[in-house]
């Protein structure tokens, strides 16, 4: 790599280039003045060596680009069994291989992308993906692994695009270039079947493109603008499509849009119908485009996914309806509901479930000591209640009885179908809500008290009417305490398996919580009719998938007394996270940043700040600086400020979050942490050589500095490879083992 | 010097009457009949027991807010000479004779009272008319939900009036840096910014909220500032000190001083102690001061200790054991090793002794001289009663299966050997020699043999372990966590060799010799942590509503009902106020963006100085709402409808300014203008006449009819008690 970066070197600070869409664009304040420091520069290169020089250009470009791949590919295969969070991600590849639907808290592109990588390569689907640490024998996983780490490869050429549009300057993207190609938690982060390669991969792929569309400003609605534009729109899409982390590099692109805009509408010689055909073009590809295909992700994961699976219970029952194999699906049922059906009963409220109960009781000092009735999201045969009158005890069944129907307003009782116990309320304190009352499920063989008798009412009907299957929304009131039936969507305890609470409120606020449905309903002497009434449009299952997800998504909270990873532990590279083995035995790999990369970003970051302020303070006050030092300001304020503005929008809002938080989560805000640490001691390399007055030596300092960073680089991650290629042996602890001394932090776990 | 003799001393005093006048309303509208209803009424019922800890100087520890507030309440039943006996334990408990209502409610009352004055002197310094500002203060004045919130014991009404005291010093010292700068009021008004927003802050942490929204104004105009190039670069240094002294230093002494005052004043141990460390309860007295003052300091080989758990979740405990075993089998099927149960125990006991053993030697007992226990030296704990050692091994534990097994090591003569090494690290410790200390080192016990770490894992054990906590062995390199941290509480030396005899020794109390004390940063930083930390179970609450019902007055609180006719106090806004609040704010935005891109494209509708302070009055106005209910929707605690009222009063000094701006330069001819007025006129007119019919409401002091009541319920989601005879 030295030859090539003294190419790179050779050229001077400042001078307005060819980039790939003409002269670079230079906005407002730094256009005159990129012009002075341009004209102070008379001598200009020739013909020939113009040529050579775009030549070396593309040279350096393969060359980095050639060395990402060669890094991620290298030793692919190993480990040859499950890493990690594989056993997810390649499961859901298999689901779409296989066709079965499942739930998730991501939106579907990544798992769909990984599955139709598995499919080209081979993979059957097959594969059961249960553990970490299971071997995949004969089961062909590089075809999804290597797709992965092909994403995960393009990270480093976009990011050297970036920085070098953003400084024009090789240095600092052949600095940030290294950076991130040298970091083994990149590395190890693109190696294996993963969302995050993906992510990361439209992240880059949306900021390159805007960088790239924003320096084609000087030749709107131009061939090449229309072709980034719309770019960034697409790679918006793929990275909200991916994960909901994408929603901050939309927000990037959307104020950088905002501020791209105000400016267009503050140039009073555009005329507003030109500002309005700007507008337009960013509302088309920006906001359009990108809904439009998002969408349609959806539109194609939901005709992939269409057997029922196991995800089914998480969805209403209109939902299950569309899946083939669920028993809603082209079922036939009785449709309304008469004393003696069989009949479960779902909350409305998303992700609740069906009301649930067995035979183990509330333990000693939670309510009275009767069974638990809670909420369960899985289909069992514990969900099955039988509605009886509350009066009498008759079989209903009987063929002999004429069959009566349930309406709306009756009194009945309801008995659950495996333990013969009626669903009970009484003044006790519920286990979680405690301005609740407690639910139980009371009586022997259908006998209990006047505790178990509840009102069915149809939400906004009239009384006397007959009570729909699927299509009526009910409340349940307790008759004794007035009270409504509800689940306040709390997760119980052990002693509870973890279902979700059921209450009976006495507040009658109208929530979905205390609104059910009825789902299946068995009633031989009822005729059935057929439901393909319920097939919801497409509109509300995506509304529907959406609310599911974010409530899973919220549902991922840390337990009490468990080891999490929190925001600020990532910066500094705290705690890694364990890829693949434990012991001295196995074969390890952890998660890690490469420290020293790490830690020059953290000093970076408050470098710039310090630097940032400094220049901002002195333009403020109006100090006169000369050209070249003019430049480089608006090199470190605009293109930094733009990085610096990434890395913040994909690290704070994480402090905000109340999910479980990994340390993985940080990579996306490392990779602009990366790009700003190369533009900032580029420019400051810069400074400090114009500072000194004698030419020779000031080029001196530059290429040193930049030279002993790249090589600093390089040497660290020969230090700690095997974190990422992976590890035999004796812990680091050991004085034996070929990584000791490596071990900086005690937190370290390798 | 002696000037006064020569010349006449003349006094001229100017008194504005608008603003008499609108004090003198205030105080009638909040102090009237302000002992009615003499019983608790709400929240009171929550402030009321911190009154009480206050008078009887006892320690508490609410995470509700910063202890300013209680005390600013506390002050009135100072001045009221409350001695603290009330048993604050229902809403509608009559107050007994001795509670001083009047002097308690007083202070949120003259609170309430001076948010009138002040939004006038507020839209005066915002440069708009006397009549916008006569029309802000009337509005404060009406506003129900004000009142009924000024007239009781709680602490929004303080907390509004902070908040508009450091809006209204920031602005009066604005407007003195144009004429003159570091003048004496100059000098006053910047230094009561930075102390009214502290105090906003001591009061309630939602004060952060104003607080960060003056830093930001501040630091923008100090922008501006830097970019004047007529002042010399000394002279822009002096002012950027000057803000960030009165702004930043400033606000974090008086913070702490809150906190100074507050832990003197609380010196007696309480109820509470329990979630604060030993180190922290030993500095109160009577707690835990009384049994472990005069303890020996340094732990040595021999001594005898109770050992705490410094995370003290679920409950706090101590490490225990007792003579039963483990069961053979658990309920799932797994085994264990049969041996003595260690647990950690909630309640005081004889079991929780333990001795620190020299792994070398046999004794149980100090030697004389005593050796010291050291920062990395390998100790057996033995349990006193039972006199086995603590030990783990790689047995999976009864709840946590991921973890090992502790126990206390009994030989069953199988091929399991005692594993019952430990080394000690003190983790807060300044050098690696350090001794360990009673109570102040907090340490961890790492097992040698498998280096696992001892740990309270949380779980509770089925009934064969008496439902006591679960001790587990949590390998090392997991990393640090405080439920691995455990200090010793109680500690003598051991003197006796029997068994009998110690069994006798660890029956008897402690002896007494020295006391310690903590430091006050020490004691304040716990103090703020465990206040921060600290989840209060947030259940629902029948009246808790989302911060979307609030702009449209969705909800209300019921706060009192009288014990036996219909009257009843609630927590009611001005539905007028409030809409035409929001409507404001909403005409403010659009204004606002439409001048803003006009101005872009060079069209200036407004002059400089009149667009200024358009802006101005959106910074403070338009952003005090959004930075005091916006983040609501962020936060995860049971929210009230009186979270609203800081917003909604920026929202009322925002309204009367966008009417003016309207009737001054939307309104294009003066017949327009005439009827503007004429409208609005008629517009404060209806928010009077509703704010009158829902006065029985606010004030309860007239029952009404369940017709009437009925005929109040204006909309369906208002919960107004109707009796039912």
């Amino acid at each position: 790599m030295p030859p090539a970066t003294g190419g790179g070197l050779a050229e001077t600070e400042l001078r307005p280039r060819r980039g790939r869409c003409g002269p670079q664009a230079t906005r407002a304040a730094d256009r005159d003045v990129a012009a002075r420091a341009a004209a102070r520069n008379p001598k200009r290169p020739a013909r020939g060596s113009r040529r050579f020089e775009t030549a070396s250009r593309w040279a350096l470009l393969a060359l980095v680009t050639l060395l990402s791949f060669a890094t991620r590919f290298h030793r692919l295969d190993e480990p040859p069994h499950i890493c990690w969070d594989e056993t997810h991600f390649g499961k859901m590849g298999s689901y779409y291989i296989n066709r079965t639907f499942f739930f998730d808290v991501h939106p579907p592109l990544g798992k769909m992308l990984i599955g139709l990588a598995g499919y080209l390569s081979g993979y059957d689907g097959t594969f059961l993906f249960q553990k970490p640490g299971d071997k995949y024998e004969h089961h062909s996983y590089m075809g999804m692994r290597g797709f992965c780490a092909f994403l995960g490869s393009w990270l480093v050429p976009f990011a050297y695009l970036t920085v070098l549009d953003l400084s024009k300057s090789l240095s600092a993207a052949l600095l940030t270039a290294a950076l991130l190609t040298f970091d083994t938690g990149c590395l190890t982060l693109s190696q294996y079947i993963l969302l995050d390669p993906i992510l990361m991969f439209f992240i880059m792929a949306a900021m390159l493109s805007m960088v790239k569309y924003n320096s084609c400003v000087d030749r709107p609605f131009s061939a090449p603008w229309w072709f980034w534009l719309s770019l960034t729109g697409v790679s918006l899409a793929g990275a909200l499509g991916v994960k909901f982390v994408g929603l901050f590099i939309i927000l990037q692109v959307g104020l950088n849009t905002i501020a791209d805009l105000w400016y267009l509408f503050g140039d009073l010689s555009l005329s507003l119908v030109t500002v309005g055909k700007h507008l337009t073009a960013r509302v088309l590809c920006l906001i359009v485009l990108p809904l439009a295909l998002y969408t349609a992700t959806f539109a194609v994961h939901f005709m992939v996914l269409s057997k029922s699976g196991p995800g089914d219970g998480f969805f209403s029952s209109a939902f299950q309806a569309r899946l083939s194999g669920n028993n809603l699906h082209n079922a036939s049922i009785p449709e309304h509901l008469a004393y003696g059906s069989v009949i479960t009963v779902k909350n409305l409220q998303m992700a609740i479930g069906y009301l649930h109960s067995h035979r183990h009781l509330y333990p000693e000092g939670i309510g009275a000591r009767q069974q638990q009735v809670t909420t369960y999201l899985h289909k069992d045969y514990n969900n099955l209640w039988i509605i009886k009158k509350h009066n009498t005890n008759s079989d209903p069944l009987d063929p002999s009885f004429p069959v009566e129907f349930v309406r709306h307003g009756d009194i009945i009782r309801l008995e659950h179908k495996e333990t013969s116990r009626n669903l009970h309320s009484h003044y006790h304190e519920a286990p979680l809500t405690r301005k609740h009352y407690q639910v139980t499920g009371y009586g022997i063989n259908g006998t209990g008290d006047s505790n178990d008798f509840w009102r069915i009412e149809v939400v906004n009907r009239k009384f006397g009417n007959r009570i729909k299957v699927l299509r009526s929304r009910i409340r349940l009131i307790h008759l004794v305490t007035g009270c409504v039936l509800g689940s306040s969507g709390k997760v119980l305890p052990k002693w509870g398996w973890e279902q979700l609470e059921v209450t009976c409120t006495p507040y009658l606020k109208e929530t979905l919580n205390s609104i059910w449905n009825v789902e299946d309903h068995i009633n031989p002497k009822l005729p059935n009719i057929s439901l393909n009434v319920l097939q919801p449009s497409f509109p509300e299952i995506l509304l529907e998938s959406h609310m599911v997800m974010i409530w899973g998504n919220n549902g991922l909270k840390p337990k009490d007394n468990e080891f999490t990873s929190k925001p600020w532990h990532w910066p500094i590279n705290y705690q890694g996270l364990r890829f693949s083995g434990v012991n001295d035995t196995d074969f390890r790999v952890y998660l890690l940043g490469n420290p020293v990369v790490w830690w020059l970003n953290l000093l970076s970051i408050a470098l710039y700040l310090l630097s940032g302020s400094i220049i901002a303070i002195a333009m403020q006050r109006g100090t006169r600086v000369p050209a070249e030092v003019a430049g480089l300001s608006q090199v470190l304020l605009r293109g930094g400020g733009q990085v610096l503005l990434g890395w913040m929008l994909h690290y704070f809002p994480f402090f905000l979050m109340g999910r479980v938080l990994y340390f993985h989560h940080y990579f996306p805000a490392m990779l602009f942490s990366s790009m700003l640490t190369g533009i900032l001691w580029d420019t400051l390399l810069r400074l400090c050589a114009w500072g000194l007055a004698s030419w020779p030596l000031a080029r001196g300092i530059h290429v040193a500095g930049i030279l002993s960073l790249l090589l600093g680089t390089a040497y660290s991650f020969y230090l700690f490879h095997p974190l990422a290629y992976g590890m035999v042996g004796p812990l680091a602890q050991d004085p034996q083992s070929p990584m000791a001394g490596l071990r900086w932090l005690d937190s370290w776990e390798f | 010097m002696w000037g006064f003799l020569k010349r006449p001393v003349v006094v001229t005093a100017d008194i504005n009457l608008h603003l008499v006048a609108l004090t003198g309303m205030g105080l009638l509208s909040r102090l009237w009949q302000l002992t009615y209803p003499r019983a608790v009424v709400f929240d009171e019922v929550y402030y009321g027991q911190y009154i009480s800890f206050y008078m009887k100087r006892i320690f508490f520890l609410d995470d509700s807010g910063p202890p300013f507030g209680h005390m600013v309440l506390a002050l009135g039943g100072y001045l009221g000479g409350f001695d603290g006996n009330f048993l604050w334990n229902r809403i509608g408990a009559e107050y007994s004779s001795n509670v001083p209502v009047w002097s308690l409610r007083l202070l949120p009352a003259l609170a309430g009272a001076l948010s009138v004055p002040m939004a006038y002197q507020i839209v005066l310094e915002l440069h708009f008319s006397h009549c916008a500002a006569v029309g802000a203060a009337l509005l404060m004045l009406i506003e129900n939900a004000l009142i009924t919130q000024s007239r009781l014991m709680l602490l929004e009404s303080v907390l509004i009036f902070f908040n508009l005291l450091a809006v209204l010093s920031y602005l009066k010292f604005f407007n003195c840096q144009k004429q003159s700068p570091f003048s004496l009021s100059w000098w006053f008004w910047l230094t009561l910014t930075g102390v009214a927003c502290s105090c906003a802050v001591g009061i309630k942490y939602m004060g952060v909220f104003t607080y960060m929204l003056m830093l930001v104004v501040a630091a923008v105009h100090a922008w501006h500032l830097i970019g004047d190039q007529t002042l010399s670069n000394v002279r822009v240094f002096c002012h950027l000190l000057a803000r960030a002294v009165a702004l930043l230093v400033i606000p974090a002494v008086l913070y702490l001083l809150f906190f100074y005052v507050h832990l003197i004043l609380l010196f007696r141990s309480g109820p509470h102690d329990q979630i604060m460390s030993s180190a922290f309860q030993a500095s109160l007295e009577g707690g835990l001061a009384r049994i472990t003052q005069g303890q020996p300091l340094e732990v040595a080989f021999g001594s005898q200790v109770t050992l705490r758990s410094v995370f003290g979740k679920p409950v706090p405990c101590w490490l225990h054991s007792h003579q039963n075993t483990y069961p053979m089998i658990y309920e799932n099927g797994r085994g264990s090793s049969h041996q003595q149960q260690v647990t950690c125990y909630p309640f005081k006991d004889v079991n929780n002794w333990w001795i620190v053993k020299d792994p070398r030697r046999h004794q149980l007992v100090v030697s004389s001289p005593l050796r010291p226990v050291r920062h990395g030296d390998m100790v057996q704990l033995v349990h006193g009663m039972t006199a086995r050692s603590l030990n783990t091994h790689d047995v999976a534990a009864p709840m946590s299966p991921h973890s090992q097994e502790v126990s206390c090591y009994i030989d069953y003569n199988i091929s399991m050997p005692a594993q019952n090494l430990w080394r000690l690290e003190i983790v807060n410790r300044r050098s690696d020699t350090e001794v360990w200390k009673t109570i102040l080192s907090e340490v961890r016990f790492v097992h040698v043999n498998t280096s696992s770490v001892l740990k309270l894992s949380g779980a509770h054990l089925p009934d064969w372990g008496f439902r006591q906590l679960e001790i587990v062995g949590e390998k090392l390199s997991r990393g640090y966590h405080e439920s691995t941290v455990w200090n010793v509480e109680e500690h003598r030396y051991g003197t006796s060799q029997e068994q009998r005899e110690r069994e006798w020794e660890l029956n008897s109390p402690v002896q007494v010799d020295a006391s310690r004390n903590l430091s006050f940063m020490a004691r304040f930083s716990e103090l703020q942590w465990r206040m921060l930390v600290l989840r209060s179970d947030d259940s629902e609450h029948k009246y808790s509503s989302s911060p979307l019902e609030w702009v449209t007055l969705d909800t209300n609180i019921a706060y009192w009902l009288h014990p036996r006719t219909s009257a009843q106090i609630h927590l009611l806004g001005n539905i007028v106020i409030w809409v035409s609040g929001s409507l404001a704010l909403a005409i403010y935005m659009l204004l606002f963006l439409w001048y803003l891109l006009r101005r872009r494209r060079n069209v200036h509708d407004l002059p400089q100085d009149a667009w200024l302070r358009w802006v101005l009055v959106g910074a403070l106005c338009a952003g005090g709402w959004a930075v005091n209910y916006l983040p609501f929707f962020l936060m995860e605690k049971t929210l009230f409808l009186y979270h609203y009222l800081p917003a909604l009063t920026f929202q009322i000094l925002l309204l009367p300014v966008v009417l003016q701006h309207i009737s001054d330069h939307l309104c294009r001819s003066q017949l327009q203008r005439s009827v503007f007025s004429a409208l609005v006129v008629a517009w404060y007119s209806s928010a009077c006449h509703v704010s009158n019919t829902l006065r029985p409401l606010t004030y309860g002091d007239k029952s009404l009819s369940p017709e009437e009541l009925k005929a109040l319920r204006w909309k369906d989601s208002w919960d107004i008690l109707i009796r039912k005879h």
